[in-house]
């Protein structure tokens, strides 16, 4: 790429002339395409320090244009994949609709349980920490269930909870359990025997050097497990409300907009879970970083 | 006195053993196992206790408080104390709130051994459905997450355009988007196994670029200089660099996939209906409140798992070890 006009110009030249030939449409989404890659290639080999989000920023948007254009210009009908505009427009329109459905799923049912698991998982590592025998036993158990299809417990809870945010908060609280429990108790172990030592000069005690020291050592492996349980506990909570619940919710509204063919709907609500869930994770990571500033992978 | 000393030593012997037992890693799994079976046999009683008393005639034992109203008021504890006759009959009930582990145990086996493969009672025939499309999957998802990963080390562009991307992707639930995915591609006429192997595909793509990503990149720059001073191409110090280095994250990588992947397949299966697949065993058991179904097929679900994923470990450990990676 160090000419203003490479031999992957001539190509692309030569592959949009083919396209139009065949079907214009063809041709000007496969232009629209190439343009915004050559605009992002140039922006990559340059130096300038705004590369670094427009790129893919600019990649995103060209996604999203690509997505309207192909979806207009071929006319596909509705119920196999709507424009990003009826997106937007039927989030526009349903806001009320989404944000009651935002409340019963992600601060009822994913959050509570993620709160409850997570804390339920940190102090039963405490527990556990205390005895090598246990330690031992419930490392193995806990990564081996940390790799199942937890979900599936979906059904059954629901039976136990019925229909309301209860049983979706019982199956967040098994899903993000064994990721938390696991990683805290690696992260216990992770302080050296010299600074154990040194709180025992200092003669702490149990607690004092597990409150000043082994805690605070551990909080990366407990920030890892809590952005896994993060992005766990949103899809615990939807995917439970395919198996029961009452006329809101997440993933009620996606199965019923589903059954009803009204794909604008069903991708509203996956944009509002997309974007709950990287503001869920980014949120966590914001405070494991303000938490673990002494870390290395946190220092610039 | 030498008979004394030795059942001393004998009793030594005994309490070595199981000390070394006890220090090893397979007995701490084995009692962890067994308390939590042990709270499993006892989560019975209070679970299924109201269940059993008002099937108290069919059982034969006098229902302690008349009437189904009084005992719905009955608190579980209670309940328990007034009808000990009852605690014996909750691990053997037809549709329990919660089976007892040898219920569970009954119906896999009953299921697996005990019927025909081809059969649509059979777990295997669903365990199947499921693997087969998962397995699919995955394997579309882990090549096409390792060409991607290629293209994002060789080219500065795609990195900086797919990977925030790529990373932003895990922090959302796309599992959200199955039902959407099976119900779309069946009314454009595909259906089978492809829908859902597409789901697993796409669940366990994320992964596997990310992972591979990090470990195209994990020679040091000694590494690479070195190849360099060799006038090694940019394809050979891909071949005998790059790509043999990648291996232990490629291999972490498969195994969060092959987990995804399987859960994906699994969530597609549930719009389905009563179609094929661990995943409707699991609706159908929902619908028509068979509780011992739904477990055997998170059970089976849960094998599935672990078979996968420890045979992903198996490959991974001789891999390393021909490569004199292992640890």
């Amino acid at each position: 790429m160090t000419g203003v006009i490479g031999k992957s110009d001539l190509f692309g030249a030569v592959l949009i002339a083919g396209a139009f030939l065949a079907d214009w449409r063809l041709g000007l989404v496969i232009l629209a395409w190439l343009g915004a890659w050559r605009i992002n290639s140039t922006l990559a080999d340059s130096d300038l320090s705004i590369a670094g989000w427009l790129v893919p920023a600019i990649f995103g948007i060209a996604l999203l244009g690509l997505w309207e254009l192909v979806v207009q210009l071929f006319g596909v009908p509705l119920v196999i994949l709507p424009a990003p505009s009826d997106i937007a427009a039927k989030i526009g329109t349903t806001t009320d609709l989404l944000w009651a459905d935002f409340i019963q799923t992600f601060v009822k049912g994913a959050l509570s349980g993620y709160v409850i698991g997570c804390s339920t998982a940190i102090l039963v590592a405490v527990l556990v920490d205390r005895s090598p025998f246990l330690q031992k036993g419930v490392l193995p158990v806990g990564n081996f269930m940390a790799a199942l299809p937890i979900v599936g417990t979906a059904p059954i809870f629901v039976m136990w909870y019925g229909f309301g945010w209860q049983s979706k908060a019982a199956v967040v609280f098994t899903m993000v359990f064994f990721p938390v429990l696991v990683n805290t108790v690696a992260g216990l172990k992770e302080t050296t025997a010299m600074q154990r030592d040194l709180m025992h000069t200092y003669a702490a005690g149990y607690w004092q050097s597990l409150w000043k020291l082994r805690l605070p050592a551990a909080m990366p492996f407990i920030f890892n497990g809590l952005k896994i349980a993060s992005t766990l506990s949103l899809i615990g909570a939807i995917v439970a409300e395919f198996f029961g619940s009452p006329i809101v919710g997440m993933g009620f509204r996606i199965s019923t907009s589903v059954g009803q063919l009204a794909l604008d709907m069903v991708w509203a609500e996956i944009a509002v879970a997309a974007l709950a869930g990287s503001l869920f994770y980014g949120a966590v990571a914001l405070v494991e970083r303000w938490v673990t500033f002494w870390h290395p992978s946190q220092r610039n | 006195m030498s008979d004394v000393a030795t059942q001393a030593a004998a009793r030594a012997r005994v309490g070595d053993g199981l000390g070394r037992w006890l220090q090893g890693s397979l007995g701490p799994v084995v009692a962890v196992v067994a308390v939590l079976m042990g709270l499993w046999y006892l989560a019975c009683v209070p679970m299924n206790i109201h269940g059993t008393v008002n099937l108290a005639r069919v059982h034969g034992f006098e229902a302690m408080p008349e009437g189904r109203k009084a005992r719905a008021e009955t608190g579980t504890l209670s309940m328990i104390a007034q009808n000990p006759a009852a605690i014996a009959f909750t691990f053997n009930e037809e549709k329990p709130r919660l089976p007892a582990p040898h219920q569970v145990a009954g119906e896999l086996f009953k299921t697996t051994l005990g019927t025909a493969p081809t059969s649509k009672r059979s777990l295997v025939f669903h365990a199947w459905a499921t693997l087969s499309a998962t397995l699919l999957g995955f394997l579309i998802g882990t090549v096409a997450g390792i060409l991607l990963a290629v293209g994002i080390v060789h080219n500065r562009a795609m990195d900086m355009s797919v990977m925030p991307w790529a990373i932003a992707s895990q922090t959302i639930p796309i599992l959200a988007i199955a039902p959407m995915v099976i119900v779309v591609l069946a009314s454009v006429g595909l259906t089978g196994i492809l829908p859902k192997a597409l789901i697993s595909a796409y669940l366990s793509f994320f992964p596997v670029v990310v992972g591979m990503v990090k470990g195209l990149r994990s020679p040091d720059h000694m590494q690479l200089d070195l190849l360099k001073t060799y006038s090694a191409t940019s394809a050979q110090s891909f071949w005998k660099l790059r790509l043999p280095a990648s291996m232990p994250y490629l291999f972490a990588s498969l195994k969060i996939g092959a987990a995804a992947s399987l859960v994906g397949t699994i969530v597609g299966e549930l719009p389905s209906g009563g179609g094929q697949g661990l995943g409707a065993r699991l609706l159908a058991g929902s619908y028509y409140g068979q509780t011992i179904q739904i477990w055997s097929a998170l059970f089976m679900a849960a094998i599935v798992a672990a078979c996968v994923v420890g045979l992903i470990g198996m490959v991974e450990r001789a891999t390393l070890r021909r490569m004199g990676m292992a640890t």
